[in-house]
């Protein structure tokens, strides 16, 4: 006998949902780890003759910014540009080894590095950010190292109201954090967290629905929150005020420049390539990505 | 014949005769293979990407290193992923602790207490509760529930939040699932019990639950995969901080939102221990799908 009501049936079919449905989880989570590792894609197929072809690799902080100038640019030009992720260090490496025609680092090339070339884009600064409610107007360098280190829990001690510091830090491998750590000679494990975040927007986010909180993000980022009406204030660093105008007038104290890096003999494409990506036909995107732009 | 699989009637010279059927059988066994191969390649990948971690770092130190900070390589950095494990556990254990009571008795009230037209309305509204896309529940979260909880307990971003969420975004799932168990007792069963002198209460209870236990729990099982998976808005409103809670407001870090926190950023033996963190699930929603078929096969032999 077969019986259509038998509730046996039902759960035959929620079982296999259940199976398809966590392998298509497992599916996401590939999809999402390649994209994570590969190439943040600045391809355009209307190539009908085969393209010339800019290889260009590193920092996962310039990547987004390069793929978006490599758009225009190859609209403009008529060549293919390929950008991929991988860290500061990859870009200088491929760039060194001939791997990549231009490298990227979001930091400023160092004295052992004197053998390549830098350009720099745009400008990117951190500044430390606060509740709007929060009385605090300032904070000096190693009132900020107490706090985020656990040694000052409650804002009272800092002259401000009573209420918890709730410690809002970014998550492990991000160079918003290395720049963070190295500027107030820091380790990450002497950071007591009380929230590890991911990127700017939910930094802001969650600054803003605590009173308590403190945390650090892009300027460029913070400064459209702030004009959005959202609930957070920009504390100044060392006395200076955080703003893309401190930020570009190269005073600002926690900064970094945008760079792209080539070896050796820069062949025609690549210098045409990285004298658009500092041209103000790009500004655009650079403020759109919440950046400063270098000129 | 075996009920379960009636189709099976058919000898396979008949079907092979029909040159549509030969088709559709090849088309079939086709589609067939390349789903399994899918999921095999997806298993040999993690597995292959979680190698080098395995092997420079062992087992031993995914278990006993002192805490999760990864980017120092095999040799400089520290790999504990217990804490990232009873998070999830943790997390999706509470969701489901509030999930399917609520789920069941959502299910019970419209099957057996409602009237049609409140049922109906109600049914669409858990409906509509399935259809939200975690990250809207994860936006809400961040914004409305992180900030009420801030309110009691700094800093908010807890594993209370993670499991209110969580609570939420399965419940539709057994919900509708004890819904359609319920549904599908026969009606004779329930006219049996009534027929018995049986209440309404006592007819549910001891009648139309047992026979739609399997179903109830098949749901309560499809629930705990979303549970256990989802990233998004986990990693919105738990604070990600490493650590094993020690009470409902402290922050956790869920496997998924580790993986996608980090794994952008990641390098050599971060990224492959990342994947370690992803076997790690697989295994888990392994033993959900074995605890599924138990289930569905306690329910047949009995």
């Amino acid at each position: 006998m077969i019986d259509v009501g038998n509730p046996t049936g039902g759960a035959r079919v929620v079982k296999s949902t259940l199976i398809t449905g966590l392998w298509s989880l497992a599916l996401m989570a590939l999809g999402w780890a390649m994209s994570g590792c590969g190439a943040v894609g600045a391809d355009s197929g209307s190539t009908s003759r085969r393209a010339e072809r800019l290889v260009i690799t590193g920092s996962s902080t310039v990547a987004p910014l390069v793929a978006e100038i490599g758009k225009r640019f190859e609209a403009s030009e008529g060549v293919r540009v390929d950008v991929q992720t991988g860290g500061s260090s990859r870009g200088i490496a491929d760039a060194r080894s001939g791997l990549a025609d231009i490298g990227m680092a979001s930091r400023a090339l160092g004295a052992e590095e004197e053998d390549l070339a830098g350009f720099t884009i745009a400008r990117d600064g951190i500044c430390v950010i606060v509740h709007r409610d929060n009385a605090l107007t300032e904070l000096s360098d190693p009132q900020v190292v107490e706090i985020f280190t656990g040694r000052l829990a409650n804002w009272q001690a800092v002259g401000g109201d009573e209420r918890e510091i709730t410690v809002v830090n970014k998550a492990e491998g991000r160079s918003t954090l290395e720049l963070f750590l190295k500027h107030f000679a820091l380790d990450n494990r002497d950071i007591a967290a009380s929230v590890v975040i991911g990127d700017n927007e939910q930094g802001i986010k969650t600054v803003a629905g605590n009173p308590g909180a403190i945390g650090y993000v892009s300027i460029g980022a913070a400064e459209h929150a702030v004009a959005r009406g959202v609930a957070i204030k920009l504390l100044p660093m060392s006395g200076v005020d955080a703003s893309t105008e401190t930020l570009s007038a190269g005073i600002f104290p926690l900064a970094r420049p945008l760079t792209l890096v080539t070896h050796g003999k820069t062949s025609a494409l690549a210098q045409r390539f990285i004298n658009y990506a500092g041209s103000p036909a790009v500004y655009d995107l650079v403020r759109e990505l919440s950046f400063v732009p270098a000129g | 014949m075996p009920a379960h699989r009636p189709f099976t009637i058919w000898s396979e010279s008949y079907r092979l005769s029909r040159r549509v059927d030969w088709l559709l059988l090849w088309s079939l066994r086709l589609s067939a293979i390349v789903s399994g191969a899918l999921v095999l390649f997806i298993t040999i990948f993690v597995v292959a990407e979680a190698w080098p971690a395995l092997r420079n770092i062992g087992v031993w130190r995914f278990l006993n290193d002192a805490s999760w900070y990864p980017s120092g390589g095999a040799d400089g950095g520290t790999f504990n992923l217990v804490p990232m494990f009873v998070g999830t556990l943790l997390t999706t254990a509470g969701a489901i602790l509030l999930a399917a009571p609520l789920g069941v008795l959502a299910a019970i009230f419209r099957q057996a207490y409602a009237p049609p037209g409140v049922g109906r309305v109600y049914r669409w509204l858990i409906e509509l509760l399935a259809g939200i896309p975690s990250v809207v529940y994860g936006f809400w979260g961040l914004v409305v529930l992180v900030p009420m909880i801030a309110r009691f307990e700094p800093p908010g971003a807890s594993l209370l939040a993670g499991i209110l969420i969580l609570t939420l975004m399965i419940l539709p799932t057994t919900a509708l699932a004890s819904d359609a168990a319920l549904e599908s007792v026969p009606r004779r069963y329930v006219e049996g019990a009534a027929a018995l002198g049986l209440g309404r209460w006592a007819a549910l209870h001891c009648v139309a639950l047992p026979a739609a236990g399997s179903g109830i729990a098949t749901g309560v099982l499809l629930a705990t995969g979303r549970a256990l998976g989802e990233t998004m808005a986990v990693l919105m409103v738990c604070g990600n901080v490493v650590a094993v809670p020690a009470s409902l407001f402290d922050p956790v870090r869920t496997l998924t939102a580790n993986i996608a926190l980090e794994m952008a950023y990641a390098l050599e033996d971060h990224r492959s221990a990342l994947f370690v963190s992803g076997l790690l699930l697989l295994l888990m929603v392994s033993a959900l799908v074995l605890a599924a078929e138990a289930v569905d096969r306690r329910q047949t032999v009995g």
